[in-house]
């Protein structure tokens, strides 16, 4: 019996060739290999941003929220109108899409969690996500561009608002389903409706997770360039009213910088990285906002 | 059938009245041949029980045996779960819960309930409270300020919560939660009041400060707790229920189910040979 014939003082002799037997070396190997893969993430996204300030700065001024687009050949201008048109559009695909997908989300996971019709509608979201965003634009073209006659921001809100839908109704599904039984039950025991226990309970304490999912369609809204060339086309000016054709970062980011001009080229890099800055901006901020306490 | 009573031929018509008040009162939640079904499979085999008003009823019984599943029926909470049934029935103060006339909502803002792991919801004190007026569309300051005052001082909270009403209800130890829970379950003035193991997660402090809660809230309102705690339902409960398997096996007082039980499943229970 070797544990019997072994001094008490040479118990941890056998462990101690940490560092040079062969399961710390391939332990060693791994966990480089580990670390490296993670940083090698960083890569593309570093690299991004390097050549977005690189080739974005030098245009970036006051001038490039104030000033309209330059004509072919021109220096000079910016694109004031394009970052109204984006923001704008945007804006109305987040006030269309918001309550839908909110509501629907509610009725899925609320009303009739298991029933046919939640789990068709679940099946469908899903599958939306995955739809090429020039379909959207087809779409919205089909039925609102050539009903009206005419290109516009509202045609553009609503294209980007079909896109994003399927994102709000699964991310706001989640949220809900995040939302603690407990608290249903409390509120359901204090003789609570589902309405009020909706409204009061469940919402308030799934907002965070719901914003999160509305920060997300805002950042693929916002730079979608396929739904708005159908939709909202591009136009030169400020806009007047939402039944004309609509300025876009991302439509403008696509114009110029196929264009065989160097300044319309740069501008291009610097719209890039206003549509960044923007997308990061509305990000933190809504994080901020509805931060959980 | 019930043994005729020999008093209630007196003819007095005012002592008749008060008899039958007191035949109401000891029958005041009425379990009547009732089955209970999740699905397909059965949960609950004929019960039949009386839980006298203004007393603590205790239910025990080893896990899954039915107890917190008719004590969720007096408020119909099963109703939430997809593809319940009942045979039987259940009334309170003599009418069915289960008549079409009654409104769930109503039903459940006249029982309060107070969950086996708190549950305050993610709100300050004082909403946690008055959540069950501002569901009845009760906004009155006075009003609300007053609920919050009785209803901590009722569940032995008030002088650990008054100078921070406002702060989350969640920044509460496990304790005090739990007294919230019931401060928030008496809020509306309820008849009943239904606890589902509501001492389970808690340290022998605090639930001796609950139990003591329990002694004291019995004076107004009828309570039904379910308890795995042999010690605690022979501390606290005036009566006590013991099932197994979705059955009632014995239902006495709980001096005599303790000392003297009837059945031998009982007395195997509570001398710990099972369960």
């Amino acid at each position: 019996m070797p544990a019997a014939t072994t001094p008490p003082a040479a118990f941890l002799d056998s462990a101690r060739s940490a560092g040079t037997c062969r399961r710390a070396i391939i332990n060693r190997v791994l966990n480089v290999l580990c670390v490296g893969l993670a940083l090698l993430t960083f890569v593309p996204l570093v690299s991004i941003l390097f050549l977005l300030l690189k080739n974005g700065l030098p245009l970036f001024g006051w001038d490039i929220f104030t000033q309209l687009p330059p004509a072919a050949g021109q220096t000079g201008g910016g694109f004031g109108n394009a970052i109204v048109g984006t923001l704008l559009m945007v804006g109305l695909a987040i006030a269309i899409a918001t309550p839908f997908g909110v509501l629907a989300a509610i009725y899925v996971n609320e009303y009739a969690p298991g029933s046919k019709l939640a789990n068709a509608v679940r099946f469908v979201a899903k599958l939306l996500t995955g739809i090429p965003s020039i379909i959207c634009g087809v779409f919205a073209y089909a039925i609102i561009v050539l009903a009206t006659k005419q290109f516009s921001a509202w045609a553009g809100g609503f294209a980007l608002a079909i896109l994003i839908l399927p994102t709000i109704i699964l991310t706001a599904e989640q949220a809900l389903l995040g939302v603690p039984k407990a608290y249903r039950e409390a509120s359901y025991g204090l003789g609570a409706t589902n309405f009020q226990t909706i409204w009061r309970i469940v919402l308030p304490d799934a907002l965070p997770a719901i914003m999160t999912g509305v920060m997300l369609a805002v950042a693929r809204a916002a730079g979608e360039t396929a739904p708005l060339i159908f939709t909202a086309l591009f136009s030169q000016y400020w806009i007047r009213s939402l039944n004309e054709p609509t300025a876009s970062l991302s439509v403008l980011i696509f114009n110029f910088s196929t264009l065989p001009f160097e300044h319309q080229v740069k501008m291009a890099w610097t719209a890039s990285l206003v549509l960044v800055i923007l997308v990061t901006g509305a990000n933190v901020t809504a994080q901020l906002l509805f931060r959980k306490k | 059938m019930e043994p005729i009573d020999p008093t209630s031929a007196a003819p007095a018509s005012a002592a008749s009245a008060a008899d039958a008040d007191e035949a109401l009162r000891r029958r005041f939640i009425e379990v009547k041949n009732f089955h209970f079904f999740y699905g397909k499979k059965q949960a609950l085999f004929e019960i039949n029980l009386a839980i006298p008003r203004r007393e603590v009823t205790a239910f025990i019984g080893p896990s899954g045996c039915g107890k917190s599943t008719l004590l969720r029926n007096f408020n119909r909470m099963n109703d939430l779960i997809e593809g319940v049934r009942h045979e039987g029935d259940i009334t309170i103060g003599g009418s069915s819960i289960y008549d079409p006339s009654v409104e769930i909502i109503a039903l459940r803002r006249s029982i309060g309930m107070v969950f086996q792991k708190s549950n305050p919801f993610p709100k300050s004190i004082y909403e946690n409270v008055v959540y069950s007026l501002r569901i009845a569309g009760q906004n009155s300051r006075k009003l609300l300020d007053e609920t919050v005052e009785r209803s901590l001082r009722g569940a032995a909270l008030w002088d650990e919560v008054k100078d921070r009403l406002h702060d989350s209800a969640l920044s509460l130890s496990g304790g005090q939660m739990q007294r919230l829970c019931i401060a928030r379950a008496i809020a509306n003035r309820p008849e009943v009041l239904l606890m589902d193991e509501p001492c389970s997660a808690l340290d022998p402090i605090a639930t001796a400060k609950v139990e003591e809660l329990i002694h004291d809230l019995k004076k107004q309102f009828t309570i039904v707790i379910v308890t795995h705690n042999m010690q605690q339902a022979t501390r606290c409960s005036d009566h006590t229920a013991f099932f197994y398997l979705g059955k009632l096996i014995e239902f006495d007082r709980t001096q005599k189910i303790f000392a003297n039980p009837a059945q031998k499943q009982t007395e195997d229970y509570i001398t710990g040979r099972f369960g």
